[in-house]
């Protein structure tokens, strides 16, 4: 096989890899803010503005 | 600190202790190998301590979750956290004990397997040296995957998916002590030290990953 | 908790409100960057000449390379975040390794899937049990236990304590396997193999191999942050709903 075979392989191979983790990390960032926003619209609101510390620990 | 040690032993010697089915677990394997490539003695003999040798590594493995997992059940794993002896010193015991009783049968059973093996005398006397000196480091590396799993409900193939990376240099250097025992022109020396010095190094990281681990995994 | 000079240095990015906003800022701009990078790697690494001795495959290397440059330097980001998370227990630092983890496993998968696509051609096979492949694989290995680990805890705030344990042994244990394999290479490896490294790297392969490095880099430092922003999300979107449980189990 050429060598070209491989080297268009191996360019598709990592596109396919970066296009995967990029779709994965923003389609789950959609989900989350979907999620946050579906919250917020039943009312359930962050404790306050300010409060950012207590919520990851 | 003594006692804690003899307290160890004890509880892994009795039944249900797994002492004896890290052993069983060992010999199995290697009894299975030759199934698998075939009855060629001059094959045998010269795969011999390699095969050896990564049975004792599994074997090492198969019993390393249980190192914290029964003082985290009965309750103890709490009170080892809060005596005043440094809890480094604590898991450097508890891995003493754990080796002598999981380890140091297999270094006793690895003449015999060589044996099996069709290995030459000399072989078998190096595999054994090699695995009396090695198998420490396992146990101690060991301790790190064990103390970080010890929160898990079912941490004891984790542990081992876990060490196992970490475990290669060991299993290198083992191995090449190993045959250039039998080997001529490589020197027995050079990788049996560096095997040595492999040990001691885990000795001190071992502990205190897992003493480190320990603490964040319990509150 | 005893606020240290250097967590009050910190104060400001610890916020995840904070971070929230900035990165949301800094993210489109990162984003063109990368996009313009690449665009210019690309080109370049299609233009240049090939190499007299490895042909065309040369090309696969503009891939390869920043790959393997980034499997290791996403291990030191984790390394570093991992000391943040056990010294100063700095939120942001849990949420950092835990959104790097997978981000690496991938940048490593690439690596060995481009150097086994340039091993066939040059080498013949697909795999050679060379001593650079071997410490790579290990490294993915170790990359996908620490995914399982943080995985198999419901806790996200003591597994990443605990996963932080795991990734500074890793990573004082990398050393000694980069050592170790080497070793071992020297003792089985036929000497027959073309080595990579030449004694000098013509600047005609220099200049799209460093472009590509940075759009690489770039590329790594937009997703951790997206990733980062999806982990701040994901546990206040739990966070709300335990509160929102107790809540309503007050009520009743």
């Amino acid at each position: 096989m050429s060598h070209g075979f491989y080297i268009a392989l191996s360019y598709a191979i990592s596109a396919l890899i970066v296009a995967v983790m990029l779709g994965r990390i923003w389609l789950d960032g959609r989900a989350r803010q979907r999620e946050l926003a579906e919250l917020e619209a039943s009312g359930i609101r962050r404790r306050s503005s300010a409060a950012g510390k207590g919520e990851l620990a | 600190m003594m006692s804690l040690l003899l307290r160890d032993l004890k509880l892994s010697v009795r039944a249900g202790g797994g002492a004896l089915i890290g052993v069983l677990f060992f010999m199995t394997v290697v009894a299975v190998i030759p199934f698998g490539v075939g009855p060629d003695l001059n094959l045998l003999s010269r795969i011999g301590p390699a095969i050896v040798w990564i049975g004792a590594l599994l074997a090492a493995l198969l019993g390393l979750d249980r190192l914290f997992q029964t003082e985290r059940d009965d309750g103890s794993l709490d009170l080892i956290l809060m005596q005043e002896h440094p809890l480094v010193l604590t898991v450097l015991v508890k891995c003493v004990a754990h080796w002598v009783a999981n380890s140091l049968p297999l270094v006793v059973a690895s003449p015999l397997l060589g044996l099996f093996m069709n290995m030459s005398e000399v072989a078998i006397g190096a595999v054994a040296v090699t695995l009396l000196v090695g198998t420490p480091a396992l146990t101690f590396i060991g301790a790190v995957g064990a103390a970080v799993a010890v929160s898990l409900p079912r941490g004891g193939l984790l542990v081992s998916i876990l060490v196992l990376p970490l475990a290669i240099p060991v299993l290198i250097f083992g191995v090449s002590a190993s045959y250039a025992a039998v080997e001529d022109p490589a020197p027995f020396m050079p990788p049996f030290l560096i095997l040595l010095a492999i040990t001691m190094f885990f000795a001190v990281l071992g502990p205190l990953g897992a003493a480190l681990a320990l603490r964040n995994a319990s509150d | 908790m005893t606020q240290s000079l250097a967590i009050t240095k910190f104060s400001d990015l610890a916020n995840p409100t904070y971070f929230l906003n900035l990165s949301g800022r800094i993210l489109p701009w990162l984003g063109c960057l990368t996009a313009v990078l690449f665009a210019a790697g690309l080109y370049l690494s299609f233009t240049t000449e090939g190499d007299y001795q490895q042909g065309e495959t040369v090309r696969i290397m503009y891939v390869h390379v920043p790959a393997a440059w980034l499997s290791m330097m996403c291990y030191s980001v984790m390394a570093l975040s991992a000391i943040g998370t056990l010294v100063w227990r700095h939120p942001l630092a849990d949420v950092s390794h835990k959104a790097a983890a997978p981000l690496g496993a991938a940048f490593t998968l690439i690596a060995l899937a481009t150097g086994s696509l340039w091993g066939k051609p040059m080498w013949g096979t697909w795999w050679v049990w060379d001593a650079r492949l071997t410490s790579v694989f290990v490294l993915f290995l170790m990359y996908l236990g620490l995914i399982a680990l943080n995985r198999a805890m419901d806790d996200p705030s003591k597994a990443a304590r605990v996963s932080a344990v795991l990734i500074l042994v890793g990573f004082v244990n990398i050393p000694i396997i980069k050592f170790s394999v080497e070793w071992w290479n020297t003792l089985h490896q036929p000497a027959s193999v073309v080595r990579l490294d030449g004694p000098t790297i013509d600047p005609e392969f220099l200049i799209p191999l460093l472009v590509m490095a940075f759009a690489f880099t770039f590329l790594f430092f937009t997703l951790h942050l997206m990733a980062m922003r999806n982990e701040i999300w994901r546990r206040r979107v739990t966070a709300q709903r335990r509160m929102a449980a107790r809540m309503a189990s007050r009520e009743n």
